[in-house]
């Protein structure tokens, strides 16, 4: 039986996973951002038409889509400030185990500030 | 034709790597600008307020009404589109094999991106609000 390879500093690891979700979040936020762009380009030409379409992004499932969004972009923004400290920052790949879990920590931080303030307004609880 | 892979012994290519060194550089600048940007755009527009439920025509006229508020915005538009259009060249470019492939889909990628900048500084630079003066009370008085 071969036996199973050795672990490495990047395989199955932080460094690893914070790749994928970086890649993940970016995918999604990249789709989200033209559809977003279309969206308010219709400011330009028809007011009625610009409050019809931003008026789904109020209904239950697209306002719990968006805090998914928003959860994305938070931790896309934060780990990106990790990207840059690991290249430019002497001590960055030293301290990159750490800044990961810093990310999250903020991230659902943020994120869990967030949501009930969101979810007020999908719901109109306030 | 396929993708080359070099051997890790050839001398290094330098044919498209100073581009390549302003495409990673790009992304590290943008990124930090984006951070501030679309974290003031999220907590200005879904924060602050009543949130999504206040987003309509009247909230957008609103905000444009100020020269920065639009500068701030196309700037954002701008950022955003060719860095997520660039992460998204380094996706193809790494989960592509046939060279015809790779080189549709990036073509596609910028065609795309360099369509949605100029809608969208269109849009910013050229907004009226006075296109439907009924859609806000306030408007009716401004535009004559």
């Amino acid at each position: 039986m071969p036996s199973k390879p050795a672990g490495t500093l990047y395989r199955g690891k932080v460094g690893m996973w914070s790749w994928v979700l970086h890649r993940i979040t970016g995918l999604a936020i990249f789709f989200f951002l033209l559809v977003h762009v279309l969206d308010t380009a219709l400011v330009r030409f028809d007011a009625a038409a610009y409050d019809a379409v931003i008026g789904t992004y109020k209904t239950p499932i697209i306002g719990l889509a968006e805090l998914g969004l928003v959860a994305a972009i938070v931790f896309h923004g934060l780990n990106g400030v990790r990207v840059i400290l690991i290249d430019f920052w002497r001590k960055g790949v030293k301290y990159q185990n750490v800044m990961f879990w810093i990310v999250i920590v903020l991230a659902v931080i943020l994120v869990g500030a967030f949501a009930p303030r969101h979810l007020i307004h999908v719901f109109h609880l306030g | 034709m396929s993708v080359v892979i070099e051997q890790p012994k050839s001398p290094r290519s330098r044919k498209g790597a100073k581009w390549e060194k302003w495409g990673w550089m790009y992304m590290r600048i943008s990124g930090a600008l984006l951070l501030v940007l679309i974290f003031w755009h999220l907590f200005s527009n879904l924060v602050m307020g009543d949130g999504i439920s206040g987003i309509d025509f009247a909230f957008v006229a609103g905000k444009w009404a100020s020269p920065s508020a639009k500068i701030i915005d196309g700037t954002m538009l701008w950022l955003a589109l060719i860095h997520g259009t660039n992460g998204m060249r380094t996706i193809v470019n790494d989960y592509t094999e046939r060279e015809v492939i790779r080189k549709t889909l990036i073509g596609a990628l910028w065609a795309v991106c360099a369509a949605l900048i100029i809608l969208g500084t269109l849009v910013v630079t050229t907004f009226d609000p006075c296109i439907d003066p009924d859609a806000v009370n306030y408007l009716s008085q401004i535009c004559k």
